[in-house]
């Protein structure tokens, strides 16, 4: 190891720690099971550098929203433990409840109730009082453009707007750690770009640690600085979104064939080049993997003209948060969620 | 210090909603005022049998629908809580440094003071019928208060029953299931010595008779204190424990999440 790259690791390990010198969030081995014997989490273990946006990503019913009810001391887990900004959740849930903010899938707004009054309840919760209350209540609501809608019952509010009362709720009190469950699930794609802009300034703005669960893989990718992959209650993957795509090695190459061509062949054929790896024929397409997509190409293609072999189509694309997803879990992320649709009807 | 002041926020909460749709307080009236006018025609001349210590039917009537009505306010304040629930709210308060028993207090507390409200309106629609109270203010009083005695302990109760089961069909048919046996398996429309004898010793154990005899005692023209004070008292241990077993089901309510 060369001595600047030792240096990179060595700041990389130093920011995983906040100034306490601990991780905003560790979780360590934790296993849930659900009095109908659904064993949400099977060890799941993890750890979250202070001060950035970590996402749990993972089909529906994967473990993730259960995970995120144990660290917000909603639950409690059959065995293992966690700590939240440096505190227990077992042993202190109370000062854990005053160090963080959660919002949860389900919405927390109470909806016969206005933005003001809902705000200024939880804001009254935490202890805030007079005339500092009043304000943080109006600099939220400021902040997230609910000014205007202030006075109205919530139950008048679009789904994005109650969404962002959700957060402005969740900040009210200044917590270290947001809990963010599945934030954009249901909302049209004006509104969850909206969001996706607020929770990115609520990271790298105000220095708050962020934990997303979600089940898109684009959401992840855009806002995350770090992910786990969670599958059946376990962790399968974890690191920086671009770290798991590097792991893959390369782009990933699909060419679409005339007619059904001889898989040995075209493997012999192929794999002989430089630089392409992992060549599998399914039907009329071929899917390999090259370590430059673009130059690899030309190539591939000579080849398959000296075997008699017509393409139709080639595609090249940098490898995905999918292709991450179906090389550690060995199936496909729409293909796991639909699966466990069916299974459970619902989200855990 | 902060259970009181998280109650009295939450109390708040649940006030501003009941504020804002006024006409639910009248439409929970519509029952009680059913009961008082057709009862109070229907059975005019019970008074007449033999046993049967009261001067008119209205007087004896109106002290037990403002009972009943106290208990069907508690018995169905759970419905409430399936709203939270469902709403995410509750969690919301959860995962907050909120105490538990506040979630509870705010609630029975404000569904308290709708129930003194309800009382005097009915006090006031009794009255108006005929009922005259011999035992006045004091008496009046006793009668609001052994209401609110009642409907903390099923409110309570209805609230843990909610957290438990968490199905609005479940509460729906549980309350049905238990508050009007329990209405008539006590002295509401009924004089007790005119009741059937194994009636009378279950209804020494319903909290509704509790509430019943003190709120007629104090009503009568010789109030009897001591029947007022010990049924008070029953009603005070009931509300205790209701209380206790109510915090109780957060705890049932966070191990299935």
């Amino acid at each position: 190891m060369t001595n600047t790259a030792f240096n990179e690791r060595f700041d990389i390990a130093k920011n995983l720690l906040s100034p306490e010198g601990v991780p905003a969030i560790e979780v360590h081995d934790l296993v849930k099971t659900y009095p109908n014997q659904v064993r949400a989490l099977d060890g799941l273990s993890f750890s979250v550098e202070a001060g950035t946006i970590f996402a749990l990503l993972g089909p529906n019913g994967a473990g993730k929203s259960t995970t995120v009810k144990i660290l917000n001391t909603l639950s409690r887990p059959d065995s293992g433990s966690a700590k939240v900004a440096g505190i227990d959740v077992l042993r202190e849930p109370d000062r854990v409840r005053r160090a963080i903010g959660c919002v949860a899938q389900k919405s927390g707004v109470d909806t016969e109730a206005t933005g003001r009054e809902n705000l200024t309840l939880q804001a009254r919760i935490y202890g805030l009082r007079g005339r500092a209350m009043k304000d943080r209540v109006s600099e939220l609501l400021e902040r997230f453009g609910l000014t205007k809608a202030a006075d109205l019952v919530a139950r008048t509010y679009s789904g994005g707007m109650q969404r962002k009362l959700d957060i402005a709720m969740g900040l009210v009190h200044q917590p270290r750690v947001l809990f963010l469950d599945e934030p954009t699930t249901g909302l049209d794609p004006e509104a969850r770009s909206d969001l996706w802009e607020e929770v990115s300034r609520l990271a790298h703005g105000d220095g708050i640690t962020v934990l997303l669960t979600t089940h898109y893989l684009e959401e992840a990718d855009k806002l995350a600085k770090r992910l786990a992959i969670v599958d059946r209650g376990r962790l399968a993957a974890e690191g920086t979104p671009e770290g798991l795509k590097g792991e893959l090695f390369g782009d990933a190459i699909h060419i679409d064939l005339v007619e059904a061509a001889d898989d040995a062949r075209i493997r012999a054929a192929l794999e002989r080049l430089d630089g392409i790896r992992d060549v599998a024929t399914e039907g009329c397409t071929i899917r390999a993997r090259a370590d430059q997509g673009a130059t690899a190409v030309p190539a591939m293609l000579a080849a398959l003209e000296i075997e008699g072999v017509k393409a139709v189509s080639v595609r090249v694309a940098r490898p995905s948060l999918d292709d991450v997803y179906l090389r550690h879990t060995g199936r496909s992320f729409t293909e796991a969620e639909r699966a466990n649709e069916t299974k459970q009807g619902g989200s855990r | 210090m902060s259970v009181f002041s998280h109650s009295l926020f939450m109390m708040q909460r649940h006030m501003r909603a009941l504020i804002r749709q006024p006409f639910y307080i009248a439409f929970t009236l519509v029952q009680p005022i059913i009961w008082l006018v057709l009862y109070g025609q229907l059975f005019q001349k019970v008074v007449e049998l033999p046993g049967f210590h009261a001067s008119s039917y209205i007087d004896f009537v109106t002290p037990g629908v403002v009972v009943m009505t106290a208990l069907f306010a508690g018995g169905w304040n759970g419905m409430g809580v399936i709203r939270d629930l469902d709403g995410g709210v509750m969690d919301r308060f959860l995962v907050s440094p909120v105490h538990r028993s506040a979630i509870i207090a705010g609630r029975l507390t404000s569904m308290a003071l709708v129930t003194v409200i309800q009382s005097l309106i009915l006090i006031a629609l009794g009255f108006a019928l005929g009922a005259r109270f011999a035992g006045g203010f004091a008496g009046i009083v006793v009668l609001i208060v052994t209401g609110m005695l009642l409907a903390f302990p099923f409110g309570a109760l209805s609230n843990a029953l909610a957290l438990t089961v968490r199905k609005e069909e479940s509460v729906i048919a549980s309350s049905n299931f238990l508050l009007l046996p329990l209405t008539f398996l006590s002295p509401v429309f009924m004089a007790e010595n005119l009741m059937p004898a194994w009636m009378r010793a279950v209804s020494r154990f319903n909290p509704v008779n509790w509430s019943v005899e003190a709120a007629r005692a104090a009503l009568s023209t010789h109030a009897d204190w001591t029947i007022v004070l010990t049924r008070i008292a029953y009603l005070a241990a009931f509300s205790i424990a209701s209380g206790w077993v109510a915090t109780r089901a957060f705890r049932a309510y966070q191990r299935s999440v």
